[in-house]
């Protein structure tokens, strides 16, 4: 039909981002059902969750809170630059953005394959002999990582596409909530990570 | 579509087909069509559930086997629970009379996120695939009840990862729509209409979004951390892998206590708007009405484990639970009181929406107050687990949710679809239904008061005449459904008249659209002066 169509000039930046945020707090509360698990279990088991929490290689979980801290600053950064109307530095520190989300990844690949390597993974020989708390614990760490790193994965797509979006100018400095709603979102799996990082590797 | 005898349906959103008539339909974004997308595929599912109901009630017809076998019983009532449940109930009233009125009556020409509101129906598409499916592939149909406890559900054979998954994605569709009503109040309000100025229907309908949005994510990851159970071994409900079957049930009640309220709460909205049309007065107590869907959104989060009194809690959390259950009453009385001093005094016509709202105020009633005898904890001891649950329960659902579905149905229809129905058939068919309901479900209160467990294939002689007169309500329930799928589709496409403006006289924004509205619904934004119960 010929007639100029109302639908198409809608637009809310407010309420995309009213949106945004009502989306993260049900990823919160996503992640809240396994923070739950986590707080009953350990009060049942605090005795197994000491002694498994040292298996943890609080290393490798520093550095990567340390990357992904840096990784919301760059995130931060390119809204600032697209406000600045600065396209190609926006579009670089996207870019390091995804790769720092690439290295903790691969740090998490190979924290992953250690514990593996190790014996220590759902259904494993080994883990049948651990102490009943061990055993969840590590079946935790794994849930909890993994459906965090899921998330990480979610993200570095969504970035991928708002860095092209900036690349070809339909994210700009008039029209900016969409990289301002991926960037909540960046700090979203960031945030998480906070509270992922102290409750496995830090308290013992 | 029928012939198009009239300019308004000319004009109408019905008629935009573009070049390619599926595609248009299958792919727009406009929240009307959307609803109208949804209301024929939860229509589907809603008879293939009710098929299946039936089967079962075929098959307690009479002690022993009748025509399957317990372990066929035990999978069809789980696929009866998981249609009836993901597919049809919980959506049901939202998306469908909320995608297409929600707009309407807040002033708007969409929702907030057209997009969103199209992605989140082809997600309930691709959760209901998964969760036909999980019933013909893999190894046997599900058998776990639409609960899911553990350990059963992480221990039976049979294709459960698969039906999980599809309530997780149903969850997912659901938040979704939960999360673009949210947003739609609260920005795309027509000028002048402020919170107290919204009809009621979009109150109830901002509530369950709330609880929508709240309460599905919990649901959501119990049901990967079943799936990662069954796959990878993590076992956080098996107690050989280490973990607790109660913290499921917690876990599980924790969302589906909550997801009763998604259910029941914009049934509520449909009859707060109907009553007033039909009484020809405004709504006695708005505020209380439109702050009590608040409460029980509120209230009704802390209740869950009152589905849980036998499971072992202690004392403590047992009265407290209880308790909390018969504050949360309170706000649902509240409404029902205003519905009836709404009507008191009022000139009042009996017309079919009218005829199905107050047989859901007596259906709530009943199906509220059993719920009442199930909260109590003595009584609860008796009758847990047993078919006076199962009555009470559709009750709720059918009985309330159910007849609101079928008022909203009445009450919009000619606003839809431009036609009128023969009301005298619709009014035939209501009585056919009516009588059929009691006729299916009042027996299992009975029944299960002396003693009828829920979820068996066979019983004991005694029961027997409950179970019979049961089933010969669920012929009567199905030809007075099929009745009135008959008058609504195939009569009206034939015989229909066109639908005027406002066929009932009501006062809300809807009624000033044409009948069926434009593509862009206003031609101009309303700015709105007054509250919309004006008589």
């Amino acid at each position: 039909m010929a007639h100029s169509n109302p639908l198409l000039e809608h637009r809310d930046d407010e309420g995309a981002k009213i949106g945004m945020w009502i989306f993260i707090f049900t990823e919160i509360l996503l992640f809240g059902g396994l923070f739950l698990v986590y707080a009953v279990f350990r009060n049942q088991y605090s005795e197994d969750f000491h002694t498994a929490a040292f298996e943890l290689n609080a290393f490798v979980g520093t550095l990567n809170t340390v990357i992904l801290l840096c990784s919301s600053a760059t995130v931060a950064m390119s809204i600032t630059a697209v406000l600045k109307k600065d396209r190609k530095t926006a579009m670089i520190l996207l870019g390091i953005t995804l790769v720092l989300a690439l290295v903790f990844m691969v740090n998490k690949y190979f924290e992953w394959s250690h514990k593996i390597h190790e014996g220590i993974y759902p259904g494993s020989e080994l883990m049948a002999d651990l102490e009943r708390g061990e055993l969840l614990f590590f079946s935790l760490y794994y849930f909890m990582t993994g459906l965090h790193a899921l998330h990480i994965l979610i993200g570095m797509t969504i970035l991928t596409v708002i860095l092209f979006k900036v690349r070809n100018g339909s994210v700009n400095d008039d029209k900016i909530v969409l990289l301002e709603n991926g960037g909540l979102y960046w700090h979203l799996v960031d945030l998480i990570w906070i509270f992922l990082f102290p409750l496995l590797y830090l308290i013992t | 579509m029928a012939k198009l005898d009239t300019p308004a349906l000319e004009q109408s959103f019905l008629n935009n087909h573009g070049k390619n008539p599926i595609r248009a339909w299958l792919f727009s974004t406009d929240h009307k069509r959307i609803g109208i997308l949804y209301l024929l595929s939860i229509g589907f599912f809603f008879l293939v559930g009710g098929l299946l109901g039936g089967l079962m009630r075929i098959e307690l017809i009479a002690p022993g086997e009748t025509i399957m076998d317990p372990q066929t019983y035990n999978g069809v009532f789980t696929v009866h629970g998981l249609i009836m449940i993901f597919l049809v109930v919980i959506p049901g009233l939202s998306a469908v009379f909320g995608n297409f009125f929600l707009p309407i009556l807040i002033g708007a020409r969409d929702v907030a996120f057209p997009k969103l509101n199209l992605l989140s129906w082809w997600l309930y598409i691709f959760g209901a695939i998964l969760a036909i499916s999980s019933q013909f592939l893999g190894s046997g149909a599900p058998d776990t009840g639409w609960t899911f406890y553990a350990p059963y559900s992480t221990e039976t054979g049979s294709n459960v990862v698969l039906a999980v998954f599809s309530a997780f994605v149903l969850g997912f569709s659901s938040i979704l729509t939960g999360l673009n009503f949210i947003v739609t109040v609260h920005r795309m309000r027509a000028p002048g209409m402020t919170w107290f100025k919204m009809p009621l229907f979009p109150w109830s309908l901002y509530a369950t979004a709330w609880i929508q949005v709240l309460a599905t994510p919990i649901v959501g990851v119990t049901f990967l951390m079943i799936v990662a159970e069954r796959l990878f071994q993590i076992g956080f409900f098996d107690p050989s892998l280490g973990g607790d079957p109660l913290l499921y049930q917690h876990l599980f009640w924790i969302y589906s206590h909550p997801a009763v309220y998604i259910m029941i709460l914009p049934a509520m909205g449909v009859v707060t708007e109907i009553i007033p049309t039909f009484a020809k007065k405004h709504i006695f107590g708005y505020k209380a009405i439109a702050l009590s869907s608040l409460a029980i959104a509120a209230v009704g989060y802390f209740v869950w484990g009152h589905h849980m009194y036998t499971a072992g809690m202690s004392g403590t959390a047992r009265w407290f639970f209880s308790f909390l259950t018969f504050i949360v009453a309170v706000p649902s009385a509240i409404k029902v009181f205003n519905w009836v001093a709404t009507m008191h005094k009022g000139s009042i016509t009996v017309r079919t929406p009218f005829l199905y709202t107050l047989a859901f105020i007596f259906l709530f009633m009943i199906g509220g107050l059993t719920g009442l005898w199930l909260g109590a904890l003595a009584t609860n001891v008796h009758l847990h687990d047993t078919a006076f649950v199962v009555a009470h329960f559709h009750y709720i659902i059918f009985g309330g949710m159910g007849f609101a579905f079928f008022a909203g149905l009445h009450y919009w229809y000619p606003k839809m679809f431009g036609k009128m129905y023969d009301e005298k058939l619709a009014n035939v068919a209501f009585v056919i239904i009516f009588i059929g309901f009691n006729l299916l479900y009042f027996p299992l209160f009975i029944i299960g008061m002396q003693g009828m467990p829920r979820r068996y294939a066979d019983y004991l002689p005694e029961y027997t005449g409950g179970h019979f007169w049961s089933t010969m309500g669920a012929i009567v329930l199905i030809t007075g459904a099929l009745l009135m799928i008959y008058n609504l589709i195939i009569r009206t496409r034939k015989k229909g008249t066109p639908a005027e403006m406002n066929p009932w006289g009501g006062k809300s924004l809807e009624w000033t659209l044409e009948s069926p509205p434009k593509e862009h619904n206003f031609d101009e934004i309303p700015t709105i002066t007054e509250n919309p119960y004006n008589y």
